[in-house]
């Protein structure tokens, strides 16, 4: 029992988490045709701008002076190399994109080195925040989960309820119409891409010191960032946060049991050996199939439901 | 007075010219119908008004004024609105929604992004407005997706005069609708329109005859006539051209 709560909530971090970056990632993608490759390096360098500010300055500045950083970089790379990109097609500007993941990786790494960073959670909230069944809940992760939810409403209560949310929302779906309605697109562009790279900068000064700050953090979190996008289906929020919180869990509690697909089948009355190839698959434990697991269900979800669960059209 | 005027007007994708020099001058105030077989370059020509694609050469004006330079949203902050071929409507937000985002820009806000929606009253109450006069307000509140085919283009047109534009063009707004959502349709627009400038591509021939001031003729990016509906029907041109082919 204790492990189940305790995975949710961890489960729960993790998802949000995920959401911070994916929901960018998703509105960029669906208004733009964007598939933006750097998206996850924004959000490693949101981690080491906060390391850096926290070292002058504490985390308090770094946790709203980082992400600002990163969506002023969003918007030059949206209007000084996606729209000059944007005329030779998709194909151009993925390259562009995945160029720059090379780009900013080799950049951390030639100033701040390949070796972790010490960024670490502030003392201020390195306490338990509760004991639950004998196991600490820091409160780091509270304070992370109170971020995400903020987050959530502000970007609920953006999209649904002022002008440029309506904008935003309409040009998800037909950019044009909304270009012949007198808005300037472009600029609803950049504003867009900006905001998903301030809140995939957010994901990583607030994600960096939970995890660990370091060169490969982007390679890590890429990913399976765009396995939410993919299974929350395009041009949908909410299906972006179903799938991340999914993820989340999956990717959580495929640690903690260590169970073998094997153990499934014993109540069935079936008990397998190991010596076959059968019998290798069966008792390979949970916890190494679990990071399989989300690659899989975008394979099946592509296969069988190419828009993803809540998404408006085909990947 | 002139209220579109296109000059010498060409367009060429890769080494295909579509648009082979159009010259058009559409008066203000008058219902004006283009009329042509398939792949003439109706729509094209639509795109190269409102600013979606750049002209390879000549002039576009609107109201004496150069257009054919600038991106969309000028062209209809100058005054042009249009529609597409495909319903083009907002699927996944109401239909109220819809309204307010076509009266957004003209009136007069600028992207302050705080500003909650719902204290604009002149917003709100210009919406409101636009939903009775287009018959929708039943309809108000439910997604533009769900309504019917008819119920949509209906509120398409409305979007696409909401702003107050002065010169409208609408991409086929009948395409598709039986006898009775056709007239419906028409009644509408005749009513919608009244004192401005209509452009529209119309497939329907007793629509552009019934609604329509003046006719032109676009035929493999060209006009081969232009002209009050009755000159247009007798001309031999034409007939040979595209009419002809309709009759039999």
């Amino acid at each position: 029992m204790e492990i189940v709560v305790g995975s949710l909530l961890n489960g729960l971090v993790y998802g949000m988490l995920l959401f911070m970056l994916a929901s960018g990632l998703t509105l960029i993608f669906s208004m733009m045709g964007v598939l933006n490759f750097a998206h996850a390096s924004i959000y490693m360098l949101g981690a080491y701008f906060a390391y850096e500010i926290s070292r002058w300055a504490g985390f308090v500045p770094a946790l709203i002076l980082a992400p600002i950083l990163c969506g002023a970089i969003g918007a030059a790379i949206e209007i000084w190399g996606l729209r000059r990109v944007h005329h030779n097609g998709h194909i151009a500007e993925l390259l562009f994109t995945f160029g720059l993941v090379f780009i900013i990786q080799r950049g951390l790494q030639m100033i701040w080195g390949m070796l972790p960073m010490p960024y670490r959670v502030p003392p201020a909230l390195d306490f338990a925040l509760f004991t639950m069944y004998g196991a600490n809940f820091p409160a780091y992760r509270g304070f992370m989960l109170l971020v995400s939810a903020g987050m959530l409403l502000a970007i609920y209560l953006l999209l649904k309820k002022t002008r440029i949310g309506l904008i935003i929302q309409a040009a998800l779906t037909h950019p044009n119409m909304v270009s012949a309605l007198g808005h300037n697109v472009p600029v609803v562009f950049t504003t867009v891409f900006a905001g998903g790279c301030l809140l995939a900068g957010l994901a990583g000064v607030i994600g960096g010191n939970y995890l660990t700050t370091e060169s490969s953090m982007a390679d890590a979190m890429g990913p399976i960032v765009f396995v939410v996008v993919v299974f929350g289906g395009l041009g949908s929020l909410g299906g972006c946060f179903v799938a991340s919180i999914i993820m989340g869990m999956i990717q959580t509690f495929a640690v903690v049991f260590d169970y073998t697909l094997g153990d499934l089948l014993v109540p069935l009355g079936v008990s397998v050996g190991g010596d076959n190839l059968l019998g290798e698959i069966l008792t390979v434990p949970m916890a190494r199939i679990g990071p399989l697991l989300p690659y899989a269900m975008m394979i099946l979800m592509l296969l069988f439901r190419p828009r993803g669960l809540l998404g408006t059209r085909d990947t | 007075m002139t209220a579109v005027s296109l000059r010498d007007v060409r367009k060429s994708f890769g080494p295909t010219e579509i648009i082979r020099g159009v010259n058009l001058e559409i008066q203000s105030g008058e219902r004006h119908a283009l009329i042509g077989p398939n792949g003439a370059g109706k729509t094209t020509l639509f795109n190269l008004i409102s600013g979606r694609f750049p002209i390879t050469s000549g002039e576009i004006a609107l109201n004496d004024r150069r257009i054919d330079a600038l991106p969309p949203h000028k062209i209809n902050r100058m005054g042009l609105s249009r529609s597409f071929q495909i319903t083009s409507i907002f699927h996944r937000l109401s239909v109220f929604e819809n309204l307010r985002c076509a009266l957004l820009w003209s009136q007069g806000y600028s992207y302050s992004f705080w500003s909650p929606l719902w204290r604009q009253k002149a917003l709100n109450e210009r919406a409101e407005f636009l939903l009775e006069d287009l018959n929708l307000t039943s309809r108000r509140d439910i997604l533009a997706g769900l309504l019917s085919y008819a119920e949509q283009r209906a509120l398409e047109v409305g979007m696409t005069i909401a702003g107050g534009a002065s010169v409208i063009l609408l991409d086929e707004p009948t395409a598709g609708m039986s006898h009775s959502e056709t007239d419906y349709a028409m009644a509408l627009i005749r009513r919608v329109t009244q004192g401005k400038t209509l452009l529209m591509v119309e497939h329907d021939m007793k629509v552009v005859f019934d609604l329509a001031d003046t006719i032109t003729v676009l035929v493999y990016g060209q006009v081969i006539a232009s002209g009050p509906p009755e000159e247009v029907r007798a001309s031999k041109a034409v007939r040979e051209a595209y009419l002809g082919a309709l009759e039999e």
